[in-house]
């Protein structure tokens, strides 16, 4: 900050021109003087520039790590050019590092996750905000009280509660694939109906009247006229549920531990925890960034492609 | 009708509602049931000892510990979060050239808020296990590898990071180092928060700023600021959330959950130590109550004091 309060006003040094006369063209400079908005102009480039280099270049290095032989990455740890591009490592993780039946465990709970999320959170949203019936605000606020409790608080209660379940029902005990959907559901509710909330509340009346007069059942007018009139929140809510599951790691790290034996059901963040935890005498370096590399580009990907959808729909959940 | 609009609330209801119930609430419940038991969490014995373990939290030297590594996290993160954000906003929107119709943005600033953005989108395991490697202890660590390289730091003598308890200014120097990355993480976002903000700005009052002689600092801290004012207060609240939710850093990337010796221990790893090394789950669960009701004074206190009239343009 220091720099940028000398920028404005008399910042031409000594022996430059002197400031071009204000009045031209009618409009007043802003900034004091040319050659201090042109200072100005070379350090914001500098500083976002600079910023933009402590983003993106661990990120290239970790990708670039991926593709080193192990002795290369503790060798030259530094270098952003591999001798020879070492597409096995990815091979190898995939299969040995389970990194990829992780990654299609994270997909398969994901796909069941999500769709039951949306389709549950505007059912629910949607009643909540559009009829009223005793007990409306309670469920309401009940929804409400899970976006401030901490999820730490659970964790105990909830554990014990999925393994006692798990004793008679083994589908819905740990280490189960429906369990963590039914959970990540349960854990997504409380937000999306939140925020589908104030979505069904701005629908006009009209068209909802119309549809009743035309005869329409409830749930018809819910699924074929409301919920297509809410796309663009569906669209907002969705990208954060897909990012914060895609995401999750406390609840996987809770309830997805496997005995010795069971069939290995966990979930992308849990394997990239076991391969940075198992650091051993001979540890896999170029293996863990090829993970991480796995782990981080996917998410990358789609978001350089819906980039815009993707920065509205998050920042508009913390407008609301 | 009547009927009808009843079976069809309920029959909407009874899924969502009852998965929250068992998942969500129902554990909250029990949370605070068994934090008034000894129950060690393997065993079925457990024993009703009244407040006992709430009485505790104030004698135990790694709560007093964490309360003051979380106060800090809820001063830092929110603190160097904004104010990074705010000038990379507005660096982006009004460090541009001008022209008769007054300030621009940067050249290029579409960009620059997409690369700011990157962190956002990347899990925090994968954040956290990135920064591990950043962070390493030696030559083979990005930091101490470029700063060795350049000769600003001595091979036999390496920056020590997550193993570095010693305290600066007053805090151990492994909290400054998480409270890097998450600032590292963060400060996209509330960029892209801020500047949506800063263009809803009408471009009039600018003019008229403008007119009166007013310069960039003086346009910005004078109105600008001002008008953030709401989106910002937001941003503070949500970032206190993130503050008290360290977890995923120190759980990964300090020695021991919390290391060393204690030196980044905060209220959630206190909570999973207690519950998952030592069993001592009803001890656990009284430290979480006192962590929820921790968080809604705060939440509360929050909304309080950045609550004000809304300016409407």
């Amino acid at each position: 900050m220091s720099t940028l309060t000398q920028t404005p006003g008399g910042s031409a040094g000594p022996g430059q021109a002197p400031p071009p006369d204000r009045t031209r063209g009618g409009s007043a400079t802003i900034g004091g003087s040319r050659a201090g908005a042109r200072f100005f102009n070379g350090f914001s480039h500098l500083f976002l520039a600079v910023w933009a280099v402590m983003v993106i270049y661990p990120l290239v290095w970790v990708v670039m790590s991926a593709l080193k032989t192990d002795s290369e990455v503790i060798r030259e740890p530094l270098s952003l050019l591999p001798k020879r591009l070492q597409w096995d490592n990815f091979a190898r993780v995939w299969t040995e590092g389970n990194i990829g039946s992780f990654f299609v465990n994270t997909v398969l709970v994901l796909t069941g996750s999500i769709f039951l999320t949306m389709l549950l959170g505007s059912m629910a949203a949607y009643v909540l905000a559009r009829y009223d019936f005793p007990g409306n605000r309670l469920i309401y606020y009940m929804f409400l009280s899970g976006l401030t409790l901490p999820i730490y608080l659970a964790a105990v209660p909830l554990f014990k509660g999925v393994y006692n379940l798990g004793v008679t029902l083994p589908f819905l005990g740990p280490n189960s694939h429906l369990m963590l959907i039914l959970v990540y559901v349960a854990w997504s509710l409380a937000f999306t109906v939140f925020f589908m909330h104030s979505f069904f509340r701005t629908l006009p009346n009209a068209i909802a009247e119309a549809g009743m007069v035309d005869g329409a059942s409830h749930s018809r007018l819910f699924f074929s006229v409301m919920l297509p009139m809410a796309k663009p929140g569906l669209i907002s809510i969705g990208i954060f549920n897909v990012l914060g599951q895609w995401n999750q790691w406390y609840l996987p790290t809770l309830l997805m531990q496997s005995v010795a034996g069971e069939p290995k059901n966990q979930v992308i963040s849990q394997g990239l925890i076991e391969l940075s935890v198992n650091q051993g005498y001979r540890f896999d370096w170029s293996g863990l960034f090829a993970g991480v590399t796995m782990a981080m580009l996917p998410v990358l990907v789609v978001y350089l492609v819906f980039q815009r959808q993707v920065q509205s729909g998050l920042t508009a959940g913390v407008g609301k | 009708m009547r009927h009808g609009v009843a079976r069809f609330v309920t029959g909407f209801l009874a899924l969502p509602v009852g998965l929250y119930l068992f998942y969500v609430v129902w554990p909250f419940l029990q949370a605070a049931g068994y934090s008034l038991t000894d129950w060690g969490g393997y065993s079925d014995r457990q024993q009703f000892v009244g407040l006992d373990n709430y009485l505790r939290l104030f004698t135990d030297e790694l709560i007093r510990k964490a309360f003051w590594h979380n106060v800090f996290f809820l001063i830092t993160v929110p603190l160097f979060t904004i104010a990074l954000a705010l000038f990379l906003a507005f660096l982006l929107n009004v460090g541009g050239r001008e022209d008769k119709a007054g300030i621009r943005g940067v050249f290029g600033s579409g960009l620059y808020k997409v690369i700011f953005f990157f962190p956002q989108v990347l899990s925090l395991v994968v954040i956290a296990v990135m920064w591990q490697q950043i962070y390493r202890a030696d030559g083979q660590g990005l930091i101490n590898g470029v700063l060795m390289g350049i000769g600003l730091v001595d091979e036999d003598d390496p920056i020590t990071f997550m193993y570095d308890p010693e305290p600066f200014l007053g805090v151990p120097a492994v909290l400054w180092w998480l409270l890097l990355i998450a600032v590292w993480s963060g400060a996209g976002f509330y960029m892209v928060l801020f500047s949506a903000a800063m263009q809803s700005i009408p471009k009039d009052i600018y003019e008229a700023a403008i007119l009166d002689g007013a310069g960039r600092l003086h346009t910005f801290f004078r109105i600008t600021l001002p008008l953030l004012r709401d989106t910002v207060s937001v941003a503070w609240v949500y970032l206190g959330f993130i503050a008290l939710d360290m977890f995923a850093l120190v759980y990964i990337m300090t020695p021991s959950q919390g290391g060393p010796n204690h030196a980044s221990e905060i209220f959630a790893s206190v909570i999973h130590f207690n519950a998952f090394q030592k069993g001592q789950f009803g001890y656990a669960c009284a430290i979480a109550v006192a962590l929820a009701i921790f968080t809604i004074l705060l939440a509360a206190f929050q909304l309080r004091i950045t609550r004000r009239e809304r300016i409407e343009y």
